[in-house]
């Protein structure tokens, strides 16, 4: 029995998923929590701070939904502020100097549209975080936990390696915002996700991510075990390269896609 | 005998009249948003879109490069590089395909070489005529190539940004356009290379998001609209009307996201002005 997109849309959203707090709590101990951002204030959108990953330590940033509506008012639902934004490239670069690597659990439907999101600059807080993400001196894995939403999402994404969870989305728009631009009616967003390509599969067969995480047939005990096992061996891996080498894979991992030459030459010239 | 001789065209004497005066007065007209006053296309166009008042009108990306570069400075770059249907989407490529008659352009960004005021530079003008802007495929790939080869060069970049954000139709394969030309940008930057940004109506989303707010001095056009999320979004979010010059070019100035306003006829100027000044480039490795 397969899912429909849509299916996948549902899952990603539903709020019984674990969240990033439950992801960190799962998989690493002594979470110690950093907040602000330094400059305005803390946004409670995203979550962020040191742990361990048994032996080695790590930086941690997590975009928080809640589970219940009271804890997800208080979150804004998982759409961080400008101010989250720059909190999590505070933590980055304090990951930078003391040589930690940094783990991200991405789950958003986009950053967050208001008044102030935008008068303190949601564009330029994301925009600065693409930059700094790829020149960023220290391994940088993110995984799509739930919901991949656009701008919001990728702010926390440009990473060495991301994985997606089975059931995560990773989409430039929503599907209901899809359909009511295309069709004027966002209750086509069934038909909009399909089109989309959202899932998990789509963005593994597109290159986008590397890996897609299983999420049934376990306990959530061996869920986090294999996602920490996962998580060592691929440090390690990203640990063996150079800085040099590191950001160099880093930037041929975006810069690759889209390239026409090159899919000039993968399809025989046919554009 | 005068009134035998008959022109046999518009060349010939007295053959001038293939347009009769009395058309001259129904040249086509636009209205101005802000005084309400009719501008014909002709002053329009020799004012480079503005009206007397002082509104900027929009204005395809070839009409600027003809007012911005010296004469016959210009070599364009990359105008092959055309995006594909990456996701098979509805509707796609029959609408890229009227897109590309009515606009005459074969994606939403001009790329190349120019001087302006005797200053060489790489330059990039994203086109309001081809699906807004918007950024897929080609357009982040153009970009991205644009600042490697300043880089390579050692040029600096200008870049005029117009854009309703990433083109949804190429999903996120234009999503991660804006990580790569980020990385591009950044790359330029750490080389202590120049990238002067100047938004210009509309300048939304994912390009907001990603090059446009990266330059290392941003201009932005009077009465722009710029921002991240659109202004329908954010209303149907927060629910109620938003302010009265919300993200506009002025708003963002006083909020302290442009370092200015700069209106259209003085541009050329204070661009060469800047570029002058970075021209001698620092060296960082």
């Amino acid at each position: 029995m397969s899912k429909s997109a849509y299916d996948r849309v549902r899952a990603a959203r539903d709020s019984k998923r674990p969240t990033g707090l439950d992801y960190i709590r799962g998989i690493f101990t002594d979470f110690f929590e950093l907040h602000g951002d330094r400059r305005f204030s803390d946004d409670a959108a995203i979550v962020g701070g040191v742990a361990e990953l048994e032996d080695t330590p790590v930086t941690v940033i997590a975009i928080e939904k809640g589970h219940s509506t009271r804890e997800r008012m208080a979150r804004s639902f998982g759409a961080p502020n400008p101010e989250g934004y720059r909190k999590a490239l505070r933590l980055m670069k304090q990951a930078e100097k003391f040589h930690r690597p940094v783990i991200c659990f991405v789950d958003t439907s986009g950053a967050y549209c208001g008044i102030g999101a935008e008068e303190r600059g949601q564009g330029q807080a994301i925009a600065e975080n693409l930059m700094e993400m790829m020149t960023l001196k220290t391994p940088i894995i993110s995984l799509l936990v739930g919901e991949g939403g656009s701008g919001g999402a990728l702010a926390l994404s440009v990473a060495d390696r991301v994985w997606m969870m089975e059931n995560a989305i990773y989409s430039v728009i929503s599907p209901e915002g899809c359909a009511s631009i295309l069709w004027k009616d966002s209750a086509r967003a069934a038909e909009a996700a399909e089109s989309l390509k959202l899932t998990a599969e789509d963005a593994l067969r597109g290159g986008i991510v590397e890996r897609i995480l299983p999420e049934s047939d376990m306990g959530k005990a061996s869920f986090f075990e294999m996602i920490r096992t996962g998580l060592k061996k691929e440090l390690a891996a990203l640990g063996a390269l150079s800085t040099e080498e590191l950001l160099e894979q880093r930037y041929m991992r975006f810069r690759r896609i889209g390239d026409c030459s090159a899919q000039a030459e993968e399809t025989g010239g046919q554009q | 005998m005068n009134f035998l001789y008959q022109p046999k065209n518009e060349l010939e004497k007295g053959g001038r009249s293939v347009i009769p005066a009395q058309e001259d007065a129904s040249e086509p007209e636009m209205t101005c948003p802000n005084c309400r006053k009719s501008v014909p296309l002709s002053r329009l166009w020799a004012n480079q879109n503005t009206c007397s008042c002082g509104y900027h009108f929009r204005m395809g990306a070839r009409q600027r490069l003809g007012s911005l570069v010296d004469r016959g400075t210009f070599r364009e770059m990359f105008y092959d590089v055309c995006g594909r249907d990456p996701l098979q989407f509805p509707g796609y490529p029959e609408k890229l395909d009227v897109t590309r008659l009515n606009s005459k352009e074969d994606e939403a960004v001009v790329c190349g070489t120019a001087e302006i005021e005797g200053h060489r530079c790489c330059l990039f003008i994203m086109e309001p005529y081809f699906m807004m802007g918007s950024m897929g495929e080609a357009v982040g790939e153009r970009i991205t190539r644009l600042f490697e080869y300043a880089l390579e060069n050692r040029l600096p970049v200008v870049g005029y940004t117009v854009s309703g954000g990433a083109r949804m139709q190429e999903g996120l394969f234009s999503l991660m356009q804006m990580a790569k030309t980020s990385g591009a940008v950044k790359r330029h930057s750490d080389a202590g290379l120049f990238y002067l940004t100047i938004l210009t109506d509309p300048t939304t989303g994912g390009v907001t998001a990603s090059f446009a707010m990266e330059g290392d001095i941003i201009l932005a056009e009077p009465g722009a609209t710029l921002g991240f999320a659109g202004a329908r979004v954010i209303e149907q979010t927060i629910r109620r009307p938003l302010p009265k010059g919300f993200q506009t070019a002025e708003s963002m100035l006083e909020h302290g996201f442009v370092d200015a306003i700069v209106p259209r006829r003085a541009q050329k100027r204070v661009i060469a002005r800047l570029l002058k000044m970075h021209s001698k480039a620092v060296d960082h490795e």
